[in-house]
């Protein structure tokens, strides 16, 4: 719907009533206010920095942290550099968000479908949960399960349910496979498993779409997954060599530890986003037409199947949109560990800008960080939403 | 959130404010009509707690007086603002601040890298290790393995890592902000031993269930001089902060009080004379009132007094006070003399 230019010469009166060129100078004119803002605190930060002489700039990156971190996903000593600390702190943080994101999305799926389950004490518990956990604080239910996980008996009177596995209030230690050709062998016959498996249902299809039958195969398919490890273990070797904690000195000394810092961040996160995710799936299966359960039941289909088949497909669409606000909400409240003291970036940044004096740069490095770790996050969910969009409209 | 937030106001603050300073920092606090201090927040036992009415109180907010006293002759003409180790440094960059008396730590960087200078050393502390006494550790080479609590944004972390290096041992820290809860996880064992300067550890203790049960080990980890910071190139500035800390120590050693300077003020001991402004001089060297020393001790009293009052053996924290005596009972504390 452009608008017919007229035959006569243009006055200026004209050009301004014109809605296209009124939109494109209104456009020019928030763009210049945007800069020039932009500009201006540009400027003047780097003259305040240059007059009082203090050095800008990533230098500092290369120099030897010499603090300690006290747990991280990739191998770090304080004899690293600051650059090797923020990444330390970085990887961190995308264990807490994938496990956190990955968490929430099961719990959220299961509480979802829950809470509209025809039974009253099961949905109305469910709702009390969602209650809770969306309208406390999230700072302040971190601090009670940080609390709780402290509260346990020392590592001297940890508690043992099971052999070789230790709670107390330094964490959880667990028993933990040391890396030999063994596991290798295992994890290989595992790969070759879900190869197995999955040519197994490509088979079945084929059989299937040729004669209308689907041969059974799950019976093949469970005897290969259990026994192709097995074989491979058998292969190796050296057997699979088990690190079982043992209380050394002040502490557990082996195995794996899961600490409290980690497992309350990672749970109260978990706990918190859920109560969110669980109303959003419940308003997204609302939202699917009643036709479509009429339909799918006159079809003679078992509930479970409605729900997994037909359902939950077409909800889908409703769904992941705010799915992924709240996938960016955990990244982001992540860096809450602060209050609880688990090294994620923005604690690691906090020593880092105390040791150096660099904060600005350093807020630059992990903003940068937060804002590629959600634009990711934007863009994966962006994928999924247009997979799942209805097609052919 | 707030520490985030608080580095990123830090930060912020570099970009909006210009600074306060073109001139001379002190006629910009002339013509403020107060002077501007940071103590530590949100609150540090002793030496900077808010009191009833709003008023601060504590051994560095006397500090913070008397540098009041020498410019306005009035100790009350302050602006306290308490800022977290993370806020200070910007605050005192962008000229929020006129000085830091929060016990900041004078170290090298400090003073060349942030530009700031350090006119006074108040306090002379060192990093010490507590432990609960059932532990049966007796000193900080027993530690190996432990977990540590220890508080970010100072020189701490530096100073424990480099100890537990250099003794070959292995530890794990526990690293949390705030220093209430960083507290509370030591008292709920999640650590095994806290670290901090001894005289934070002292008022960490005073909190406890049951101070008697913890000992603060004899190591000091590191040594920790407390100063008072400005920022560089005001040297104005710089000397009446500087001579106003040296009154308060002076007149301990001239054994001048609170109590007795109007009485010194009669003495014919030509020194005291001088140093109160009987004798007009070293005011007008300093481009203040004569009478400058004469009001920091009639209105704050002097060093021994105010560790007396806010840190000693009568005080909650009872910090022994060690390197911290006069040089003439055994201490380390010397300053040049008013002459």
């Amino acid at each position: 719907m452009t608008p017919v230019a007229p035959a006569r010469s243009r006055s200026l009166a004209d050009l301004w009533n014109d809605i296209g060129v009124r939109k494109m100078v209104f456009q020019a004119a928030l763009l210049a206010c945007v800069i020039a803002v932009a500009v201006l605190l540009w400027w003047n930060a780097s003259g305040n920095i240059a007059r009082r002489g203090l050095e800008v700039g990533f230098a500092f990156l290369h120099r030897t942290a010499n603090f300690a971190i006290g747990e991280s996903m990739i191998p770090y000593s304080p004899a690293d550099t600051y650059a090797r600390a923020l990444l330390a702190g970085l990887s961190n943080t995308v264990v807490i968000a994938f496990f956190g994101c990955l968490l929430t999305t099961v719990f959220g799926v299961l509480f979802g479908v829950l809470r509209l389950s025809p039974n009253p004490s099961l949905s109305r518990l469910v709702g009390v949960y969602v209650e809770i956990g969306r309208n406390v604080p999230l700072l302040l239910q971190l601090f009670f399960w940080y609390s709780l996980c402290t509260r346990l008996s020392g590592p001297r009177q940890a508690i043992s349910p099971l052999p070789g596995v230790f709670l107390s209030n330094r964490g959880l230690r667990l028993p933990s496979f040391v890396a030999n050709d063994g596991l290798f062998f295992a994890v290989l016959g595992l790969v070759v498993a879900g190869i197995a498996w999955l040519a197994l249902q490509w088979w079945a299809r084929r059989v299937q779409e040729r004669t209308g039958r689907r041969p059974h195969i799950l019976a093949w398919g469970l005897t290969v997954l259990a026994l192709a490890p097995l074989a491979g273990l058998q292969l190796a070797a050296s057997p699979i060599a088990i690190d079982v904690p043992e209380l050394r000195g002040f502490n557990f000394v082996g195995g794996q530890e899961l600490s409290p810092e980690f497992a309350a961040l990672l749970f109260g996160l978990v706990f918190y986003t859920t109560a969110f995710v669980t109303e959003i799936v419940r308003g997204g299966i609302q939202s699917v037409p009643k036709g479509q359960w009429e339909a799918a039941r006159a079809l003679g289909l078992p509930a479970r199947r409605i729900m997994r088949l037909v359902i939950l497909p077409q909800a889908m669409r409703t769904i992941i949109p705010p799915l992924a606000s709240q996938y960016i909400n955990l990244t982001k409240n992540s860096s809450l560990a602060v209050a609880i003291g688990f090294p994620d970036l923005i604690n690691i940044s906090n020593t880092v800008i105390n040791q150096t004096g660099q904060a600005l740069e350093v807020i630059f490095i992990f903003m940068g960080c937060y804002l590629t770790l959600n634009l990711t996050i934007s863009a994966l969910m962006n994928r999924l939403n247009a997979a799942f969009a209805m097609k052919g409209h | 959130m707030s520490r985030f937030a608080a580095a990123l106001f830090g930060a912020a603050s570099l970009a909006f404010i210009a600074p306060a300073q073109a001139g001379s920092t002190l006629d910009a606090i002339k013509a403020r009509g107060s002077l501007k201090c940071a103590v530590q927040g949100p609150s540090n036992p002793g030496f900077g707690v808010p009191g009833s009415g709003g008023k601060w109180i504590g051994f560095n907010v006397e500090l913070c007086r008397a540098i009041a006293a020498t410019i306005f002759g009035d100790a009350d003409k302050i602006q306290i603002s308490a800022l977290t180790t993370q806020t200070r440094f910007p605050a005192l960059q962008s000229g929020e601040v006129d000085v830091l008396t929060n016990n900041t730590t004078y170290v090298m960087t400090r003073d060349t890298q942030l530009k700031f200078n350090f006119p006074a050393i108040s306090f002379m502390d060192g990093q010490g290790i507590l432990v609960p006494k059932k532990l049966n550790v007796a000193s900080g080479k027993d530690l190996n393995g432990a977990t540590v609590c220890v508080q970010p944004g100072t020189t701490t972390e530096l100073a424990l890592t480099d100890f537990f290096r250099k003794n070959n041992m292995k530890f794990t820290p526990v690293v949390i902000q705030s220093r209430d809860e960083l507290t509370r996880a030591y008292a709920d064992g999640r650590c095994d031993a806290l670290t901090s300067d001894a005289t934070t550890l002292a008022a960490q203790r005073s909190t406890l269930a049951n101070p008697a049960e913890h000992i603060i080990l004899p190591d000091r980890l590191s040594k920790e001089p407390l100063g008072i910071a400005v920022r560089q190139g005001d040297e104005e500035f710089r000397d009446i902060i500087a001579w106003s800390f040296n009154t308060l120590v002076n007149a301990e050693e001239l054994g001048i009080t609170q109590a007795n300077v109007d009485e010194m003020a009669k003495s014919t001991d030509p020194e005291i004379r001088r140093f109160l402004g009987v004798e007009p001089g070293l005011g007008a060297a300093l481009g203040v009132n004569e009478k400058y020393a004469y009001t920091i001790i009639k209105q704050i009293g002097n060093y021994g007094e105010l560790y007396e009052k806010y840190l000693g053996e009568k005080t909650p924290l009872a910090i022994p006070r060690g390197l911290n005596r006069l040089y003439t009972q055994g201490g380390a504390l010397y300053t040049p003399p008013s002459r």
